[in-house]
């Protein structure tokens, strides 16, 4: 079904499909979800932890017996992408954790993704086999190598079907180029380049090679004293392969256009909202910072994600967002305990969904909002394994700020901050989710009638 | 927007978080860090405004021109000094401490003339260069490098620095101090005068009684004579030298020896009970973040301060201060 079809907020029904994971009650840190992403068709579904693993699911062939049942995801492939390292000359761990997936399209049978924890980006081949060659004259069977001498006969080798094997390959390893830890990758819209952005710097790379990169932003100031942002998120223009964003702690945006100069160091855009200052605390610096960006599928817009709030930017008005929609301001006058147990600190990502209409982002509690940019009605779901019946519809969540208490709704106070929905993804084209839990992977699906 | 927590414990929240970051996996996060600097900086200017408001309103009683120290200079502390700079004031009134925590953070910036080396500079304060230890003057006029326009007459203003261009950033003299061993999170004022009336009077330069720790005990591992360059040796736990802007004192990162201990609320901050400490931190940024910072490109310059900091603080071995 198209993405645009029947995208009101009050026609889709979100229904649970499939949750992967363990329900253990100990969480091991390395099975936390640490990234999810679609590749281009929707095929197939990537999840990083902190563990350093890559699980891609790949969603099976509708059938047309079960037509109620659109096609589930199932593990196609399970790899270790990074290893934690140490970095003997800083006297430095460097996590295996991924911070982050991006697929490449699919040019020919084999899919290629990038992977990324702080230092290092890989190129992924994951490709399959299901034949294999038989009948070797050097070696037999088992491998073993036969002694030519005793060979009296040659054959021709023969490929066979074999069970469907899938593995994944290690193509390119781009290292060394990050001081700092990488936050983001994205792949160019012309395939051939793709960035890596860490704290201060970010870095053009040709896929063909490894032992070089352009610089092509750096905020790193002489005097380290001076320091005032970091660079915290950046993404390519879907369209236009010289154009690209990125965020920063202070809330701003930049746009910068690659033809202008070989450092872009000067933006071409530069978007920013004013402070309120009836809002001022101790905390807006931190709320303020940018966890996400985003470019629409159209690339007309751009989406931010900060502690409190989502923001829609027109890339033509620089001045302010046109749309602001805010994901918990109750939490607002809760920042004190926030920063303490560091939950102010998490950074929330946000995604559009095909067609642009809609967007959602995570909060506590297991809770996840989507808003629709049209009818500007919002919603608040949850991701428990209690809705996990299968094709169970997901009922709404409130939250209570104050006052008395409904039936239904939950109090602030009661919401469990330990269990954050960081990362979601949306199917490139139909109306099913993915939202990572924790160490569980919940895939959500609009209900077909 | 309300705040259970005052300046003060935010001050030092924000040490713990820093301080606990240098032992993470994966090292120090930067961006983490510089926001927790805003916290820090955003308290830390509160918390200075109350503390300078206060001393404003006791200085109303004193006669003009009279030079009232934060310490006193030799011996007797003269009755005028307010026993309550000991004591870590909070606001009892929490609807004018509501009322300050949104302007004070701009206000208190103006009526101040303290060289915050936090970062971000975007009070503009001019680095200085300054070898003496700081200290506290009244003056009926603007202190060096300017007072603020307005800026009430018989304020008080950390006015040892010398406004010069370049240099390092100095530290108030007025630092908060998180021992890392007791986790006691202390507020220490400089004692001792400028430079030229220490060689006179040795005795002058020693912090007051009460207020910081006694002198060290001799047979210690660590003297501070104040105003002197005496080279560190056996720094504690921390790189030797350390990669310094030159002619600075080395660097002595203790992250090394952190220890975890429940940090408890009701410790008093008794700091007579503080033993040898050493400050880590230097000024600005850079020394909230050791040298397991990931950039082996930028040599270490946060110990600019650190000496001074050290010989101002008496007897610390193991500290994070706030700049």
């Amino acid at each position: 079904s198209l993405a645009g079809f029947g995208n009101l907020m009050q026609d889709v029904l979100w229904c649970f499909s499939q949750v992967k994971g363990t329900i253990d009650i100990g969480v091991a840190e390395a099975d936390i979800i640490s990234t999810v992403e679609f590749n281009h068709t929707g095929e197939l579904l990537a999840t990083g932890d902190k563990g350093g693993r890559v699980v891609i699911f790949q969603r099976e062939q509708e059938s047309k017996n079960q037509p109620h049942r659109r096609g589930e995801y199932n593990v196609y492939s399970t790899f270790q992408s990074h290893e934690p390292e140490f970095d003997y000359l800083k006297s430095l761990e460097i996590e295996e954790k991924i911070n982050k997936i991006r697929w490449l399209p699919q040019q020919n049978a084999a899919y290629f993704l990038l992977s990324t924890n702080d230092k290092t980006v890989k190129l992924w081949k994951v490709s399959e086999r299901d034949k294999r060659p038989e009948g070797y004259n050097l070696k037999d069977e088992d491998g073993r190598l036969r002694d030519p001498s005793m060979i009296t006969v040659l054959r021709v080798p023969v490929l066979r079907p074999m069970d469907l094997m899938v593995e994944a390959t290690p193509r390119r390893v781009f290292a060394n180029a990050h001081t700092y830890h990488i936050n983001s990758i994205s792949v160019n819209s012309d395939y051939e380049t793709y960035m890596s952005a860490d704290d201060l710097r970010i870095n053009l790379w040709n896929f063909e090679i490894t032992n070089q990169s352009f610089n092509i932003v750096d905020i790193k100031p002489a005097n380290m004293e001076e320091l005032t942002e970091v660079i915290t998120a950046a993404e390519f223009h879907p369209h236009h392969c010289n154009t690209f964003v990125y965020s920063s702690s202070k809330g701003t945006i930049r746009l910068c256009d690659m033809r202008t100069s070989a450092l872009c160091d000067r933006h071409a855009k530069f978007f920013e909202e004013p402070e309120d200052p009836s809002n001022r605390s101790f905390f807006s610096e931190i709320i303020s910072s940018i966890s996400d960006v985003k470019f629409s599928h159209s690339g007309r817009y751009i989406m931010t994600r900060d502690y409190l709030t989502v923001k829609v930017w027109d890339l033509n008005m620089e001045n302010r967002p046109i749309e602001t929609y805010q994901v918990h301001d109750y939490l607002r006058s809760k920042l004190c305990s926030l920063y303490e147990n560091d939950c102010i600190f998490d950074k929330f990502e946000c995604v559009w969904n095909g067609s642009d209409s809609v967007i959602m982002t995570g909060s506590y509690n297991n809770f996840f909002r989507m808003f629709d940019r049209n009818t500007k009605r919002d919603v608040t779901l949850e991701a428990s394994r209690e809705n996990s019946k299968p094709r169970a519809i997901l009922k709404p969540r409130k939250v209570c700020v104050g006052g008395k208490r409904r039936k239904d709704e939950i109090s602030v106070d009661s919401l469990d901050f330990s269990k954050k929905i960081l990362h979601t993804a949306w199917h490139p084209s139909e109306n099913i989710i993915a939202v990572a839990a924790t160490n569980n992977l919940y895939i959500f699906q609009d209900k077909v009638n | 927007m309300e705040c259970t927590l005052d300046a003060q414990s935010l001050i030092s929240i924000s040490l713990r978080k820093i301080h606990s970051s240098r032992t993470q996996r994966g090292g120090i996060k930067l961006h983490k860090n510089l926001l927790v600097s805003y916290v820090l900086r955003n308290a830390r200017q509160l918390y200075l405004s109350e503390r300078y408001a206060e001393l404003y309103r006791r200085q109303q009683h004193y006669p003009d021109g009279a030079p009232l120290l934060a310490m006193p200079a030799c011996p007797p502390p003269p009755a005028a000094a307010p026993p309550e700079l000991a004591v870590l004031p909070l606001p009892t009134d929490a609807q004018d401490r509501e009322a300050r925590s949104c302007g004070a953070v701009r206000s208190g910036a103006e009526l101040l003339e303290v060289p915050v080396c936090a970062v971000p500079p975007e009070l503009q304060r001019a680095p200085c260069r300054d070898s003496s230890p700081g200290f506290y003057r009244a003056t009926g006029s603007a202190g060096p490098g300017g007072g603020g326009a307005g800026a009430a007459p018989g304020l008080l203003y950390a006015a040892s620095c010398d406004f010069g261009s370049g240099g390092a950033p100095h530290c108030s003299s007025r630092t908060t101090v998180l021992d890392l061993d007791t986790h006691v999170v202390t507020t220490v004022e400089n004692g001792y005068l400028h430079q030229d009336c220490c060689s006179q009077c040795p005795c002058c330069c020693q912090p007051a009684p009460g207020l910081a720790s006694p002198p060290p005990p001799p047979g210690t591992k660590r003297k501070y004579y104040p105003g002197q360059e005496e080279e560190e040796e056996g720094v504690e736990e921390g790189e030797p030298g350390g990669g310094g802007v030159a002619g600075g004192p080395p660097f002595a990162p203790c992250s090394k020896r952190a220890r975890f201990e429940e940090y408890s609320t009701e410790h008093p901050p008794d700091s007579s009970n503080i033993s040898n400490l050493i400050s880590i931190f230097g000024s600005g940024f850079t020394g909230l973040v050791s040298r397991q910072q990931a950039d082996s490109e930028q040599p270490l310059n946060g110990q600019l301060c650190s000496k001074q900091a050290l010989a101002s603080l008496g007897a610390w071995t193991r500290a994070i201060v706030a700049f």
